[in-house]
């Protein structure tokens, strides 16, 4: 086992430099052969445009119009790179600040909206989408993943070597999240099972205030082993890597090959969350250390050198996400009080008495104030 | 047939009729449940149904959840009541609210069997009542059954529940018998996972019980019966929702009224039936509400248990007590 600690950079998987150069890998550089020019400038346009979103989205914060918001700001590459490199049937597990693979599943970005506005504790067709809702009780999702990856198992939804049918079940946690029990147990449950599953851990180096040696003593990939599963770091700001990495997973996955840990070495640009203070925990040398392996700059150095970004797309790509941004304010100013009836709605599927009766009482008591029977 | 025996055939009826049912838990399949309550189920319906799970509560509910988002009915063994607590979170926060969350899009078809109670001289965490802990949290069915006839039916309705149901099963009445219609469709039949039942009817006090107490419940009655005393006895079969009308109209009748369960009595059950009593029958009632239950205390050790549990004199002079206002 390597003698280095969890913030190494040590034997990560890397396809692009932080100077934007293609380099090749072995095992890993034939997943993304396939991306021409063209795909590689999609996945430039997604970045953009998730990290206009969580610009304005902090920024709405900021004005008091969401109560919280959890930045993704300097994680896109890990999450635009592993979101596309999903099949459609697919599904996804998420944490909160998965915005970037929510925009890969096809979500409607303002619909995260109103989670943080405080106007619903969801805000998706989970089903719709293979993509559930957001979870905030960390790492307790990983076994809501685990057992749905059983469940695809179960309905013969693996290795039947139908590209449409066979399915990979993802959740994404942080590396606070490895600490806890449940992702430790997911990892048995997952490894015993050989479930179709794939436990993609963004290392973006905090929990909160905590840096990742408060969670553990060796890289996080490390872990897999002890598991049985098997394990591999990826430059999580290199958008090709964290898509080939997830693609080969995925395949293990989709083909009956069991689980896969992936620990995405990445970094969180942001607070942890619009409540928080990073110039308490943080040097300004550390951040300034990233933002010259900003996943996006990455992207934009390699299709320049190559000549594959014009400035003309460029400019159309910001327009897209300018457009994106006056939506995501107007959506959410616009996201109105939800009827006080509806916090009774919903509670048991079948009628439950005791939220029967509340919700008659106070029916009778609002009436009360507005002149009806009482 | 025996109290588990009867939940037994009704986990076979559920496992037959549904193939999206699974049972899962540590030591069901070969080994049948330390209680043998799931006997011979792995053998017939295989262990990809009848699943033995690592040995680790949390995950045990965290991943029904997932199957039954992927439209699995998983019905999850827990131990020994005791040992419930490594999946209290996701009990609690996932179980209990996703359907919540998800504005009624997603259901959570999972059923938790819960082995409880105490009176069989087992060491510590394993008597315990933990009932109300889960009754507190609103998207949570909580259901005692109390004979074997219930028993089979109740677990089928659980199963066929579209909401998640904590199913707590009196362990010390696993071994005791009663007849069980077996021919007749549980889950056809009027639910009773919502309603209590007047199981003796009486006309000076209303003894309310559930689960382990109901028998002890009966006995009071048989006792005060000898003494002149006509003891009316409630099974509540459901902790949440409560039927509070059949309690309400019971006391009505008898103008007085005692709850008595295991878990201990502070902010336990009876305390929210004394006060939904009082608030309702206040005019009826001729003494307060009286409760009968464990001590604020730890669960005890095995010798003083029986000190510890409502028996037959503690409930006996309640019955007394109230009577004599
Ligand atoms: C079980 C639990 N404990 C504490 C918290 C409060 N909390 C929210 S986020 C967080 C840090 C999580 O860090 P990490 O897992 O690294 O994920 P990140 O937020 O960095 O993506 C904490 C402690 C929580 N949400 N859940």
């Amino acid at each position: 086992m390597s003698p280095s600690g969890p913030l190494t950079d040590d034997g990560l998987v890397q396809l692009l430099t932080p100077a934007g150069e293609r380099v090749d890998h072995p095992d890993y550089a034939p997943r993304v052969a396939h991306l021409d020019a063209d795909a590689l400038r999609g996945l430039y346009r997604d970045m953009v445009l998730v990290r206009r979103f969580d610009t304005e989205a902090t920024a709405l914060q900021r004005q008091g119009e969401l109560g919280l918001w959890a930045q993704s700001l300097g994680q896109e590459a890990a999450q635009v790179g592993s979101g596309r490199a999903l099949a459609r049937q697919d599904y996804v597990f998420p944490s909160y600040r998965e915005h970037g693979v929510a925009h890969t599943r096809g979500l409607d970005l303002t619909q995260i909206l109103p989670l943080f506005r405080g106007v619903d504790h969801g805000g998706w067709d989970s089903d719709a989408l293979g993509f559930h809702l957001y979870t905030l009780v960390i790492g307790s999702h990983t076994l809501h993943a685990t057992g749905y990856a059983m469940g695809v198992q179960r309905d013969g939804a693996v290795g039947t070597g139908d590209p449409e049918r066979d399915t990979a079940v993802v959740t994404y946690f942080g590396d606070g999240a490895t600490s806890q029990g449940d992702v430790n147990e997911a990892l048995v449950f997952a490894a015993v099972n050989n479930a179709p599953l794939v436990l993609f851990c963004q290392n973006n180096q905090w929990a909160i205030s905590e840096p990742t040696t408060r969670q553990a003593r060796v890289p996080l990939a490390a872990r897999g082993p002890g598991f049985g599963v098997p394990s591999v770091r990826v430059d999580g700001n290199d958008v090709l890597a964290c898509y080939a990495v997830t693609a080969e997973a995925a395949e293990r996955a989709r083909s009956g090959g069991g689980p896969t840990l992936i620990e995405a070495f990445t970094y969180r640009m942001g607070a942890h969350t619009t409540s928080d203070d990073p110039s308490r925990y943080r040097s300004a040398a550390e951040e300034d250390y990233w933002r010259q392996r900003d996943p996006i700059d990455r992207l934009d150095a390699h299709l320049t050198t190559t000549g594959e970004l014009s400035d003309a797309f460029r400019a159309e790509v910001a327009a897209e996400a300018d457009a994106l941004g006056e939506r995501v304010r107007t959506t959410a100013r616009a996201l109105g009080r939800p009827e006080t009836s509806t916090m009774f709605e919903h509670v048991y599927a079948t009628p439950h008495a005791v939220v029967d009766a509340e919700r008659a009482w106070f029916e009778d008591y609002e009436a009360s104030f507005t002149g009806g029977d009482r | 047939m025996t109290f588990a025996k009867a939940i037994n055939t009704g986990l076979r009826k559920a496992l037959e009729r549904d193939p999206k049912v699974m049972l899962m838990g540590e030591d069901i399949g070969t080994l049948g449940g330390v209680f043998r309550v799931t006997d011979g189920l792995a053998k017939d319906f295989g262990t990809d149904r009848v699943v033995d799970t690592p040995l680790a509560e949390s995950g045990i509910v965290g991943t029904a959840i997932g199957l039954a988002l992927r439209g699995y009915r998983p019905v999850c063994e827990i131990q020994f009541d005791g040992f419930i607590f490594p999946a209290f979170d996701q009990i609690t926060t996932q179980l209990s609210k996703m359907h919540y969350r998800s504005r009624g899009r997603l259901t959570l078809p999972v059923v938790i069997r819960v082995p409880y109670g105490g009176g069989i001289g087992a060491v510590e965490h394993h008597s315990e009542s933990p009932e109300v802990l889960f009754a507190h949290t609103a998207g949570l069915r909580v259901v005692s059954p109390s004979d074997p006839q219930d028993a089979y039916t109740m677990i089928q309705q659980a199963i066929a529940s579209p909401d998640p149901v904590l199913f707590f099963e009196p362990k010390g009445r696993y071994w005791e018998k009663g007849d069980v219609d077996t021919d007749a469709d549980a889950v056809a039949a009027p639910s009773t996972l919502d309603g209590a039942r007047v199981l003796r009817p009486g006309t000076d006090v209303t003894l309310v019980a559930h689960g382990p107490t109901v028998a002890t419940a009966l006995k009071v009655a048989d006792a005060a019966a000898a003494e002149g005393r006509s003891v009316e006895v409630v099974d509540l079969r459901a902790i949440s929702p409560l039927d509070v009308g059949t309690v309400v109209e019971s006391v009505r009748r008898t103008g007085r009224c005692v709850v008595v369960h295991e878990a201990p009595v502070l902010y336990g059950t009876g305390a929210e039936v004394a006060a939904r009593v009082t608030e309702e029958c206040f005019y009826h009632l001729e003494a307060p509400v009286l409760r009968v239950g464990g001590f604020h205390t730890p669960y005890p050790v095995a010798k003083l248990e029986h000190e510890y549990l409502p028996g037959l004199d503690r409930v006996l002079d309640a019955v007394d007590r109230v009577l004599a206002h």
